[in-house]
């Protein structure tokens, strides 16, 4: 009986110690190695993508952020965002949490990633669908062109998988330009050749989708305005 | 090109790739788990541990070195968690609660990977870096030794020993993993990944203000969360978060790293019993699974049936632009049929068959490829099961690889079989039969059921994946998937390491004309036949209440 006691005492102080020695090198020294070359070679990245505008960082090329009206009455937590229609208009994100609302660690007020979870047969899914192919709709339609509601796409009326997504779909872009143009007072070319600029294709030509960054685009839409 | 194409062609590239790497990378884990050398760096480890490394185990002193190890890991990682609030380096994020914590380290331990916390409001770079992503390596180490042990029972005759599980773990660790994640976490950096230390801090913002990131060490343990089949993501996103998995590229990456070590182990297999085509028989099995599970998901999610989705025109809710629909099936199903559990996007938002699908990967033990070890070990399981049928079937002693499937034999692997669906659908019915449960679903219905049974499918199985809409963070659910997710992982590799001692102690016996030529194709189709009617008698009815029904009403 005391043998075993003594053997297993012995046995958990050598997977104790096992732990301890790989916990230096797989949670101390392999994050160092790994941080020091990225910092090294590949700081920008390693940072976060960091995008200037006008030489101040306005965010990471990675993130996508929303671009709305300031609320009418700022203490209202329940008040419905307006987007700014000066700028190009990013997919919803319907699940994106916030450190604060969340009511862990109030002393930050993170950004927290975030899908909805909400299921195809979801009405309250089948509402938000709704509500936002109507926005889009509304929103895109100028006295010159008339959206068709059958051109809008699919992830322009549903939350990301982060609510992070930084990129909507080229079609969904274009379906933009009629009213970036008209509410900057931008010709419709000049706006076109903005988003033709920046979309980018597959990788390679088959890796992933095409698409548009948000925040690049509206950063050189900022330039073409010239305010 | 269309998404369809794009989606087939990105599948290719990913089994060309998978390919290329199979006899290389099988040959040297057969070489590291084979020779007697030990490199400088090791014999120091062995020298801090106190164990002699040259020493050979019979299948109880192993079970009892993963068993102390994995219960001072969790312990230790309970104990990090409970401290944090204290100690530095953790951005001033509070302690974990107890109920959470345990989960959380039971979860890491088991390499499964639940979080019912969201990594970047609650955990800090000590718990993260030094505690979870520590798991993410050892966890996957401790698979593949257990997995190893059970080829060298096939592999060794007359007599018990099946080798040292110090060694074997040091090996995995510092000789597999290791390496492969300085180059995989590089290469993620590249496509964009972030790798500091900034933690929390302000960046500005288009519209004026700022926004608060939390900056860590992800790419670090994001190559590391998928090589070893973890899953356990830095941010509350997982793999959808665009630091963690930047753009189309990364994400095919991630997925090579998920899928490269299950599959190779069918050549080290190969190889440690003296026929690699042995291995091809059962690396055939599990690429006819994997490749028929993708097509199917891939259908479902562009065929995108539900009333939400046809109303948007396309599956597209919790799926990011730059993967798009092909990349996204093509993630689920590799995360799913290993024991990774990684989302690059929302399980819950799939179609309700797309849904069924990555619950039936999990409930089919996650064996194509599997997680790294255990799918190779659920794998074989499932070989003696087929052998045994086909041996009922002519009325013959069944025998694999040499060695008699005997009544010892075939009780423990039916006992490792029925643990994981005993754990699930107990657990489930449980569950429902609270009435607390309902407080936790986002949804109602089917796709309710479907929130519960998918965590306790995922939890048991070693998974970690969730249909996210449950509210997971309650003390029973914590308590309840803690366990399963403890008795899930650790139960099974009790009937593995004893049936691995008694093959060991076996004496070969010949191959005659009579005996079942288990490296052709006919024994991959009966493989394959009896991983789903067993698999599919026993979790029928369960999935027939879940994404059944709700893929048929829409």
């Amino acid at each position: 009986m005391n043998n075993s006691v003594s053997n297993t005492a012995r046995l958990i102080g050598a997977g104790l110690r096992a732990l301890l020695v790989l916990t230096v090198i797989c949670g101390v020294l392999y994050p160092l190695a790994v941080t020091g070359i990225a910092q090294a070679a590949l700081g920008g990245k390693a940072n976060g993508s960091e995008v200037k505008s006008r030489g101040k960082v306005v965010g990471s090329e990675l993130i996508g952020q929303r671009y709305d009206l300031p609320k009418k009455n700022p203490a209202d937590p329940e008040e419905a965002a307006r987007p700014d229609l000066h700028w190009f208009q990013p997919r919803p994100s319907n699940g994106l949490g916030s450190n604060k609302a969340n009511g862990v660690n109030t002393q930050y007020d993170l950004i927290v990633s975030g899908a909805t979870n909400l299921s195809g047969d979801n009405d309250k899914l089948i509402q938000q669908v709704k509500d936002a192919k109507a926005a889009v709709v509304r929103d895109n339609s100028t006295p010159t062109y008339k959206v068709d509601p059958s051109d809008v796409p699919a992830e322009a009326v549903t939350s990301s998988g982060s609510g992070l997504d930084p990129d909507i779909s080229p079609a969904y872009a274009k379906l933009q330009i009629h009213r970036v143009a008209q509410v900057n007072g931008l010709p419709l070319a000049t706006v076109e050749k903005l988003v033709a600029d920046h979309t980018s294709g597959r990788i390679l030509g088959f890796i992933g989708e095409p698409r548009v960054n948000v925040l690049k685009l509206n950063i050189a839409l900022k330039e073409a305005v010239g305010k | 090109m269309s998404p369809v194409l794009s989606g087939v062609l990105q599948f290719a590239a990913l089994t060309a790739a998978l390919g290329l790497s199979y006899r290389p990378l099988g040959d040297y884990m057969a070489r590291v788990y084979s020779s007697d050398k030990h490199l400088r760096v090791e014999k120091w480890i062995y020298k801090a541990v106190g164990a002699n490394p040259s020493t050979q185990m019979r299948w109880p002193a192993y079970l009892r070195g993963v068993l102390a190890f994995s219960a001072v890991s969790v312990l230790f990682l309970y104990l990090l968690q409970r401290l944090q609030g204290h100690l530095p380096g953790s951005l001033g994020f509070v302690s974990i609660p107890a109920d959470q914590a345990f989960n959380t380290a039971a979860s890491f331990v088991a390499n499964t990977n639940w979080q019912s916390y969201s990594g970047e409001q609650a955990m800090g770079h000590v718990v993260q870096t030094g505690g979870l992503a520590v798991q993410n390596f050892v966890s996957a180490s401790v698979g593949i030794a257990i997995a190893v042990a059970l080829v060298r029972g096939f592999a060794r005759s007359r007599t018990g020993e099946l080798g040292n599980f110090w060694s074997d773990l040091v090996r995995g660790t510092v000789r597999i993993l290791l390496p492969i994640s300085v180059v995989g976490a590089l290469v993620l950096v590249a496509c964009g990944a972030i790798q500091n230390f900034a933690g929390i801090h302000e960046v500005g913002q288009f519209m004026g203000g700022s926004q608060q990131w939390n900056g860590g060490a992800v790419a670090s343990q994001e190559a590391i969360k998928e090589l070893g089949t973890n899953g356990g993501g830095y941010f509350n996103a997982n793999s959808a978060h665009p630091f963690e998995n930047p753009d189309g590229f990364s994400n095919l990456f991630e997925i090579f790293l998920i899928l490269v070590i299950p599959f190779a182990l069918t050549r080290t297999f190969g190889k440690m019993v003296g026929s690699v085509k042995q291995g091809y028989a059962i690396l055939a099995t599990m690429v006819t699974i994997w490749v028929g599970f993708t097509a199917l998901m891939m259908w479902t999610e562009f065929a995108h049936h539900g009333p939400a989705f046809d109303l948007a025109g396309g599956a597209m809710e919790g799926k990011e632009t730059r993967f798009g629909i092909g990349g996204t099936s093509i993630f689920a199903v590799a995360s799913t049929l290993t024991s990774t559990g990684a989302v690059d996007g929302f399980h819950s938002s799939l179609t309700g068959f797309g849904g069924g699908i990555t619950m039936l990967g999990m409930q089919l033990g996650e064996i194509a490829p599997g997680g790294t070890g255990s799918g190779l070990y659920g794998m074989l399981i499932m070989a003696i099961i087929a052998v045994f049928l086909a041996g009922l079937m002519v009325g013959r002693t069944p025998e694999y690889l040499g060695k008699k499937i005997g009544t010892r034999e075939i009780k423990f692997a039916a006992c490792y079989i029925l643990i994981t669906p005993a754990l699930v659908l107990v657990f489930t019915a449980v569950a429902m039969a609270m009435p607390s449960t309902r407080d936790s679903m986002t949804n109602s219905g089917a796709h309710g059921f479907s929130e519960v049974l998918y965590a306790y499918t995922s939890g048991a199985n070693n998974n970690g994946s969730a249909f996210a809409g449950l509210n997971a963070n309650t003390p029973w659910f914590n308590t309840s998937i803690g366990l399963a997710m403890l008795l899930g992982r650790f139960l099974p590799m009790v009937f593995v390491l004893a049936l691995a001692g008694s093959l060991a102690e076996q004496k070969p016996i010949p191959e005659t004309a009579g005996t079942l030529r288990t490296n052709k194709p006919l024994f991959t189709g009966l493989l394959v036949g009896t991983i789903l009617i067993v698999t599919g008698l026993t979790y029928f009815p369960a999935l027939a209440l879940g994404p059944l029904a709700e893929g048929l009403a829409s």
